[in-house]
């Protein structure tokens, strides 16, 4: 405390006297390009924000204005929310959702933990054969497959028109998952698994008892970026679930909310809102997990 | 003779062990990915509707696909285009960006988020909003381009514009992009700055032989990943052109491919086409493979033993 004080009175106090020309072209340049990054700053806020801005206005107006070219609502239209939820199927667009969500990443982290474990903390033959092939299940499009999954489940399985075909494999592990949890563990010095090993645990002990409580944030990561997956997911329900409304999710009946409303962009992008509001509140409650999850799968491991 | 033997029981309890942590994706592996794929390269050889048993069909569908169907040509190039322009802009944009939020000082974290915020959006979301916001009679785009006197573009329901349009919605959802460059750009070492700058480095020159150096593997990434992606680009031309072709969709409801004069159908969407709604399973695993070939090609390149930009690494 003493030192700091000592330090603060001999900081040289700030010379009232002219400053030089040089210092003084220094601070105009500087304040200059302050000036100039953050004009761009909030230009590029504009350009990044200015369509939910947008959504979020239209979604109150009525439905003739919003087919006129007017930016803000005369009346707002709070109840254009309530006609959504109105909307027959909406609700369980909704329950669908959450089931497949829920579901799928529960199932998804319990299945890709102990992979991901393995890839990062055993040593075994094979081991970059299999990283390798995780990493290609990763960028292999989904319709590469799509063929024979859908024949597989819809007829031998009988199980098409259900949310079964998009929640089951997630138990077999998710490839995204896998390698972004590998590469968070792999930040983890692998002395705490020594340590471990020496004060007699097992490995499912050493996993559970001292690499989970540390790959806590890894492990929220990937169930965020599972609960989105299956929060965006068209493909799927569009493949599986297509046959019975009764089966889609939010992502896949949003669209269809434009046919059934023809020009009612009022209420389409009030159901927009609705469909993205979620993931923007998530992200609030959850900001770290995110962009970390971003860094890891784009640094190498 | 002990010895050898404890090792060799405890070598197989290894092995045992890795195996169990290893099951949920070893079986994820086989059936769905090993069993599906080589069942796409029998199917692509055999006629199948999906009622009538397969029956084999030679290269048949392959020449139907190259040859004879009218829309694998412009996917194949649509597909290209993405790869090309969007990719090339993302990169361009995103460091852009990226640079940008590393020189802004005040109010960094609102910036930031309000850049990421984007690449949240669900797909289906973005595409809706962006069919409404670039929708010429209505929009609110157009309008405002009308006010300060520039000629407005059809966007979506424009084959000259509906994959510019699509770009742009890609460049808003950039977030993810400029977290990685962001952090690259941080990782830059400051002395490599501070020598430059006494050598009397020019502010570009700095750019070029300091910044450049240093996150050219990140930029690499991003242009592979890029790449995959824009390859797998299904959700958003699709919902564009069925949005602004205002077809009213349902279960089986047919619509045209990559509305206007399919310059938003890209190769995702002709598995979709060929298999679900015109039952020619057998040229839709054709497809399946030419898209296969790519992104395996493009996968190839992120993970080369050496300089490749994901590593097994220990």
């Amino acid at each position: 405390m003493a030192q700091d004080t000592a330090q603060l009175l001999e900081r040289p106090v700030e010379s009232k006297a002219p400053a030089t020309p040089a210092e003084r072209t220094a601070r105009r340049k500087s304040l200059l390009e302050w000036i100039a990054v953050h004009s761009l700053g909030v230009a590029a806020a504009l350009f990044f924000t200015l369509p939910f801005v947008f959504v979020f206005l239209t979604s109150l107006m009525s439905d003739s204005q919003a087919l006129s070219r007017d930016l803000v609502p005369h009346t707002w239209e709070w109840s254009n929310y309530r006609k959504v939820f109105d909307t027959p199927g909406f609700l369980t667009w909704w329950k669908n959702t959450l089931i497949y969500a829920g579901l799928g990443t529960v199932l998804t982290v319990v299945s890709s933990v102990p992979v991901a474990y393995a890839l990062a903390k055993f040593r075994f033959r094979g081991r970059n054969l299999t990283l390798m092939l995780v990493i290609s299940m990763m960028m292999l499009p989904p319709q590469v497959v799509v063929i024979p999954m859908y024949l597989f489940w819809a007829k031998q399985l009988d199980l098409s028109g259900t949310l079964w075909p998009m929640i089951i494999p997630l138990a077999f592990g998710d490839a995204f998952s896998i390698f972004l949890l590998r590469q968070f563990l792999m930040t983890i010095p692998n002395e705490y698994v020594d340590a471990a090993k020496v004060d007699g645990c097992g490995d499912l002990r050493t996993l559970l008892r001292v690499i989970l409580p540390m790959a806590k944030p890894g492990i929220a990561a990937i169930a965020l970026f599972q609960f989105f997956n299956a929060w965006n997911d068209y493909f799927g329900p569009q493949i599986y679930a297509s046959e019975n409304p009764g089966a889609w999710t939010l992502s896949y009946g949003l669209e269809s909310f434009k046919g059934a409303h023809h020009t009612d962009w009022n209420l389409t992008m009030a159901a927009t809102m609705l469909v993205l509001a979620p993931v923007l509140i998530v992200f609030f409650f959850a900001q770290k997990a995110f962009v970390e999850g971003v860094t890891l799968t784009g640094v190498k491991g | 003779m002990a010895a050898t033997y404890t090792l060799r029981a405890k070598h197989r309890r290894s092995r045992l062990r890795t195996l169990a942590f290893l099951s949920p994706w070893l079986i994820g592996f086989t059936v769905f990915f090993a069993y599906p794929m080589i069942s796409t390269v029998y199917f692509s050889f055999m006629h199948y509707d999906g009622f009538k048993p397969p029956t084999w069909s030679g290269t048949k569908n392959w020449k139907y696909v190259f040859e004879s169907y009218p829309f694998f040509w412009p996917a194949l190039r649509n597909t290209l285009w993405l790869v090309v322009i969007m990719v090339t802009l993302r990169v361009l944009f995103g460091l852009g960006i990226g640079m940008l939020i590393t020189k802004i000082k005040t109010g960094t974290g609102v910036f930031r988020t309000l850049f990421y915020l984007p690449y949240l959006a669900p797909p289906v979301a973005a595409t809706m909003a962006f069919a409404f916001l670039l929708n010429p009679g209505t929009g609110p785009v157009n309008s405002m381009l009308e006010k300060i006197g520039i000629p407005a573009p059809g966007w979506f329901n424009d084959p000259d514009w509906s994959k510019p349009a699509l770009t742009l919605m890609f460049l808003w959802g950039i977030g993810d992009l400029m977290v990685i460059f962001m952090a690259a750009l941080l990782d830059v070492p400051k002395e490599q700055y501070e020598a430059a700058q006494l050598d009397g480095a020019s502010a570009w020159q700095r750019f070029r032989f300091v910044t450049l150096p240093n996150i050219s593997p990140i930029i690499m990434f991003a242009v592979v990943t890029g790449v995959i992606s824009a390859m797998q680009c299904y959700t958003q031309p699709l919902v564009a052109g069925k949005v602004a072709s205002g077809v009213i969709q349902g279960a089986g409801t047919m619509f045209e491919p990559g509305y206007p004069e399919h310059s938003t159908l890209t190769l995702p969407q002709l598995v979709y086409n060929l298999g679900f709604q015109r039952f020619d399973y057998g040229s839709a695993c054709v497809v399946a493979l030419v898209l296969f070939a790519l992104s395996m090609a493009f996968t190839a390149l992120l993970m080369r033993r050496r300089g490749g930009l994901i590593q097994a690494g220990d």
